[in-house]
C-alpha cells in the first residue's frame, strides 16, 4: 500500500505550472486538432501520462467530480494521488462526472453514459480526457469547426477507432455535448463539441 | 495644433493624495481612532459587518475610516478583503435559543418566559437633538440587576409547541448550505440562498421593500413575534479533531416575524414565518429582512406573485449595494465611443426627418 | 490586524481554477454565457471586474499585457487596470497592439488586425443580448436553450418600421457559429465585422452578472440584420485630424463652444503608429517627435 509520503509529487510551483498548463489546454480547446505541449511536469501515478497529471492538477478540485475508467482505477494509487493533490471527489457514476479519465480508451463506455449538460446549462457536461497511443503517427482525420481556419488534419493513433463517428452525436445534441481532450505523454489535442469530421481515414 | 490629453497616471496619483488629505480633514482636529469608531459609531460598524459578510469590528472600523464614513464604500472594502480570505470550513449552526440576551421584545405576547427586556434602544427616546453630547458628556452608569435564571425560549418555539406556526425546516447538519459567493446564482433559488442574499442586502432596499409589503404590495400581515439581540457561541468542528471547538461569541440580532396563516383541505391553518438575522445590533435590517423573506416565500406557500417584494429574481438581482453602486457609478467612466455611435445615428435620423418634412414644402414653394 | 497577502495575479488558485474551467466551457460552446461565481474584486462592479478576473485567470509571467478603454491606453480606468496587473502579476505591459499577447478592452476592438496567439478580453456590463427585451433570466435562458430569437428580430424590425433603420448603434447583437445570439459588449457596431473569423481568441467577462463567454478563433460571427435592411457599419465620414486615417473609428473632440469640432482616431495606438510612420492629418504638428506629452 502506498503511503502519502510515497505518492508521486504534484507541481513544484503550483501557481505558475497550473497557469502554463491551463494556457496549453485553453489553446488546445481554442484550436481543435492542433497539438499543444504541456511544459510543467509533475509526478505520474501508475499508468497516468504526464499530460493527464498536469491537467488534473490544474483543473480538478473538490468542486469537480471525477470518474476513472477500469485502467485508471486498477490500483488505488491514481485515486489516492488525485485525492491528495486535488481533493476531487472520485465518483462511480459517470453521468455526474465533471471530468472522466480514460486510460484504456478501447473500452470507452458509450458516450451517453456521461453528462451532456442540458439545453439551458450545456456547460454541465463531462469533459473526457483520453490517453491515446500517438498524436503524431497513425491514420489522418480531417476536421473543421470553430477554432479551425478551414480544415485541420490530425494524424493520430486513437482508440476507440470509431471515436470521431461516435462524436457525431455532438452535432445532433448541440449545444449539449461532450468535449474531449486527447493526451499522449506531454502532447494534447482537444476536440470540443463544435468540431466536425470532414474525412476520416 | 491639437494635443491629446495625456498624463492620466499622474492625475490618478494626485487624486489619491488629495483624497487622503480630505479624508484627514482639518489637521488641527484630533484624528479618529479605530477604537472610537468601533465604540461610538457601533451601529455603523454593525451594518458594515453585516452587509460586508465579515464579523470583525476592527476591520469594519478601519473600512469606515478609510471610506470617510460612506458605509456602502466601507462595505465594499470589507467584501473585497473577505473575497481573498482562505476558507477553513463552516461553523456549526449557531443556536439563538441560548443567546445571552441584551434586548428581547415580542409584540405578540404581553409576557413571555424570560421576560421582555427593553435593552439599549432608541425606541422610546424623544428625538430631540441633545446639546449635552456636543461638548463631551459622561453618561450615568447603567442600572444593573441579577440576570434572570430563567431561559429565554424563542417565541416561535412556544407557538410551535402547539402547532400554531409552521415548523422551522428540519435541521439537517449534513445538508449542504448553498453559498452564493462560491457558486453562481441560478433561479429559482431556495430559501438558504435567498436568506444569504438578504443578509448581505442593502438595508435601505430591504426597508423599502418590506414597507411596500406592509402598504399592500403583496401584503402578508406580519407580527413581530420576537426581536432579540445578544451574544451567541460559535463552534467549529475541525475534521481531524472530531469534536466542536468553541471559537468565541459574536453579537447577533434575530427577528422572527409571525405572519398570516395558511391552510388547505389537507393542512390545518397555521402561522407562517419570516426570518431575519444580522451581525451586531441591526434591528431595522433584521425586521426588513424578515418581511422580505416572508414575501419571497410566496411561491412555496402557493400565493400569487403580484408585487416586487415577492419576485425573487427582482429582489435578489438588485439587493446588493456593492453591485448596484458599481453599476450606477460606472456611468462616470468614459462612454465616448458608444455615445459617438449613438450621436451618429441620431444625426442621421434627424437629417432624414428634416428631409422628409422639407420636401413637400419645397414642392409647394416651387408651384 | 490581518495584513492581506495576495497571490500571483491577485486571485487565489481555487478561484482561478473555477474561472479556467468556465473559460474552457465557453470556448467549447461559442457564444453561450457560462455562469461563474464571480468574486468581489478590489475595483467596483461595472468597472471591468469580469474582464479583470478573466485576465487574472489566464495571465502568466511571459505575457505582454495591453489594456484599453474607449480604444485608448491612456484613459484613467485603463491605466488603473494596467497598474493593477503590473503590481500583482509583474507582467510586461505595452501599448502596441501587435506586441501584446493579452489585450483587455472596454468598448473597442483595436484597428490593427489581431493575430493568432493573441487573446482579446472584453469587459462586459450586461452579457445578455435579450435583457432589454426580457428582464427575466429564467425567460432569456429558455430562449437561448430553444434558440428562439424571434423577440430580437421583432425588436429590430420595429426599429425599421419606426426609424427606417435598425436603431442600435453599439452593443449590436451578433449570432455566433450560427447558434447563439450574443452581446458583443458595448463596442460600436463599426467593430462588429472584426469579430468574424478573427485569428485571435476572444473572451468576454461580466463580473457583476457572473457570466463568461467566448468566440474561438476563426468562428462565424454575423451581425443580425434583414435581407432588405442589411447590417451597415457606421463611421463619421472624415479622415483622422492627426494621422489622416480614413478607415478608423473616430472620437469627436469639441474644440470650442461655437460648434468647432474635430475627429481623431479612438484607437490611440493605431493613430500614433500611423503618425510615426509619417502619416499626417489636418491638425497634426509637423514632426511627430515634437508633440508635447504633458
Ligand atoms: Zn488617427
Amino acid at each position: 500500500m502506498t503511503t502519502v509520503a510515497e505518492l508521486p509529487a504534484g507541481f513544484a510551483d503550483k501557481v505558475l505550472s497550473a497557469q502554463s498548463t491551463f494556457r496549453s489546454v485553453m489553446d488546445a480547446m481554442a484550436r481543435p486538432g492542433s497539438i499543444q505541449r504541456i511544459a510543467s511536469m509533475a509526478g505520474t501515478p501508475d499508468t497516468m501520462m504526464r499530460g493527464t497529471a498536469a491537467i488534473a492538477l490544474t483543473l480538478f478540485d473538490h468542486d469537480t467530480p471525477v470518474w476513472l475508467d477500469g485502467r485508471m482505477s486498477a490500483t488505488a494509487n491514481i485515486a489516492k494521488w488525485l485525492k491528495f493533490h486535488t481533493s476531487a471527489p472520485i465518483v462511480a457514476d459517470s453521468s455526474i462526472a465533471g471530468f472522466a479519465l480514460v486510460g484504456d480508451p478501447q473500452s470507452l463506455p458509450a458516450l451517453d453514459r456521461f453528462a451532456f449538460g442540458s439545453n439551458e446549462y450545456p456547460d454541465r457536461s463531462t469533459t473526457l480526457i483520453l490517453q491515446v497511443e500517438s498524436l503524431t503517427d497513425g491514420p489522418t482525420t480531417e476536421l473543421r469547426g470553430p477554432g479551425i481556419d478551414g480544415t485541420v488534419t490530425l494524424r493520430a493513433s486513437i482508440q476507440p477507432q470509431d471515436l470521431f463517428e461516435r462524436l457525431v452525436i455532438n452535432a445532433a445534441l448541440f449545444p449539449r455535448g461532450i468535449d474531449v481532450v486527447l493526451v499522449h505523454d506531454d502532447a494534447i489535442v482537444a476536440i470540443p463539441r463544435t468540431t466536425r469530421l470532414v474525412r476520416g481515414g | 495644433m491639437y494635443v491629446a490629453v495625456k498624463g492620466g497616471e499622474r492625475a490618478i496619483e494626485n487624486a489619491h493624495r488629495l483624497l487622503a488629505h480630505e479624508r484627514r480633514g482639518d489637521r488641527d482636529v484630533p484624528e479618529l481612532s479605530l477604537a472610537q469608531i468601533a465604540e461610538q459609531l457601533s451601529l455603523g460598524v454593525d451594518r458594515v459587518m453585516t452587509e460586508g459578510s465579515l464579523f470583525d469590528r476592527e476591520l469594519a472600523a478601519l473600512a469606515i475610516k478609510q471610506a470617510r464614513g460612506d458605509l456602502i464604500e466601507a462595505i465594499f472594502l470589507v467584501r473585497a478583503f473577505r473575497a481573498t480570505l482562505p476558507r477553513f470550513g463552516a461553523t456549526e449552526p449557531v443556536d439563538t435559543g441560548t443567546m445571552q440576551v441584551r434586548r428581547r421584545i415580542s409584540s405578540t405576547f404581553k409576557d413571555i418566559p424570560g421576560g421582555q427586556i427593553l435593552g439599549p434602544t432608541f425606541d422610546y427616546t424623544h428625538r430631540l437633538l441633545d446639546p449635552q453630547l456636543a461638548d463631551g458628556f459622561s453618561p450615568d452608569e447603567p442600572a444593573t440587576g441579577e440576570a434572570p435564571a430563567m431561559a429565554t425560549p424563542r417565541v416561535t418555539d412556544i407557538l410551535g409547541r402547539d402547532g400554531l406556526i409552521e415548523p422551522s425546516p428540519a435541521a439537517d447538519a449534513d445538508a449542504p448550505v448553498a453559498d452564493l459567493t462560491r457558486e453562481p446564482l441560478n433561479f429559482p433559488a431556495d430559501r438558504d440562498l435567498r436568506l444569504q442574499n438578504l443578509a448581505r442586502a442593502d438595508e435601505g432596499f430591504l426597508l423599502a421593500l418590506g414597507y411596500s409589503s406592509q402598504r399592500g404590495y403583496g401584503r402578508n400581515h406580519p407580527f413581530a413575534g420576537e426581536i432579540r439581540f445578544g451574544e451567541v457561541e460559535v463552534e467549529f468542528i475541525a475534521e481531524d479533531a472530531g469534536f466542536a471547538i468553541p471559537l468565541g461569541s459574536i453579537a447577533l440580532t434575530e427577528c422572527q416575524m409571525v405572519n398570516q396563516f395558511k391552510g388547505s383541505a389537507t393542512e390545518a391553518p397555521c402561522f407562517t414565518r419570516g426570518y431575519g438575522l444580522a451581525f451586531g445590533q441591526s434591528e431595522r435590517k433584521t425586521m426588513s429582512m424578515a418581511l422580505v423573506d416572508r414575501s419571497l416565500r410566496a411561491r412555496e406557500l402557493g400565493e400569487e406573485v403580484v408585487a416586487p417584494g415577492q419576485d425573487e429574481e427582482f429582489v435578489m438581482s438588485h439587493s446588493d449595494n456593492v453591485q448596484a453602486t458599481g453599476f450606477v457609478e460606472h456611468l462616470k467612466l468614459p462612454h465616448y465611443v458608444d455615445f459617438q455611435s449613438e450621436l451618429g445615428l441620431l444625426r442621421k435620423l434627424r437629417q432624414e426627418f428634416a428631409d422628409a418634412n422639407e420636401a413637400p414644402q419645397m414642392q409647394e414653394a416651387a408651384e | 490586524m490581518n495584513a492581506p497577502a495576495y497571490n500571483f495575479a491577485y486571485l487565489d488558485e481555487q478561484t482561478k481554477r473555477m474561472i479556467r474551467r468556465a473559460i474552457l466551457k465557453a470556448i467549447a460552446i461559442p457564444g453561450y454565457q457560462v455562469p461563474f461565481a464571480s468574486r468581489e474584486m478590489p475595483m467596483p462592479y461595472g468597472w471591468g471586474t469580469g474582464g479583470v478576473q478573466v485576465t487574472a485567470a489566464i495571465l502568466g509571467p511571459d505575457d505582454v499585457l495591453k489594456v484599453i478603454d474607449q480604444g485608448s491606453d491612456d484613459t484613467t480606468n485603463a491605466i488603473s487596470i494596467r497598474k493593477f496587473f503590473g503590481k500583482t502579476a509583474g507582467v510586461a505591459t505595452t501599448t502596441a497592439t501587435a506586441d501584446a499577447t493579452v489585450i483587455q478592452t472596454r468598448h473597442r476592438i483595436p484597428e490593427a488586425p489581431l493575430h493568432a496567439g493573441q487573446v482579446l478580453v472584453y469587459q462586459v456590463p450586461i452579457p445578455e443580448p435579450l435583457r432589454f427585451l426580457e428582464p427575466r433570466e429564467t425567460e432569456t435562458r429558455r430562449m437561448h436553450a430553444l434558440g428562439e430569437y424571434g423577440l430580437m428580430h421583432v425588436k429590430l424590425y420595429e426599429d425599421i418600421a419606426r426609424f427606417g433603420h435598425i436603431a442600435t448603434s453599439y452593443a449590436y447583437p451578433v449570432k455566433v457559429n450560427a447558434r447563439y445570439v450574443m452581446d458583443p459588449s458595448p463596442t460600436p457596431k463599426f467593430d462588429n465585422p472584426k469579430m468574424d473569423n478573427c485569428p485571435a481568441l476572444q473572451l468576454f467577462g461580466a463580473g457583476r452578472e457572473k457570466r463568461i463567454y467566448a468566440i474561438p478563433p476563426h468562428t462565424d460571427v454575423v451581425s443580425l440584420d434583414f435581407e432588405d435592411h442589411p447590417f451597415t457599419r457606421y463611421r463619421f465620414d472624415a479622415p483622422c485630424a492627426l494621422c489622416g486615417a480614413g478607415d478608423s473609428y473616430l472620437d469627436e473632440i469639441v474644440t470650442d463652444d461655437k460648434g468647432g469640432r474635430m475627429f481623431v482616431c479612438s484607437d490611440t495606438d493605431y493613430c500614433e503608429s500611423r503618425q510615426q510612420a509619417g502619416h499626417r492629418g489636418s491638425e497634426s504638428a509637423a514632426p511627430h517627435k515634437e508633440r508635447a506629452h504633458g
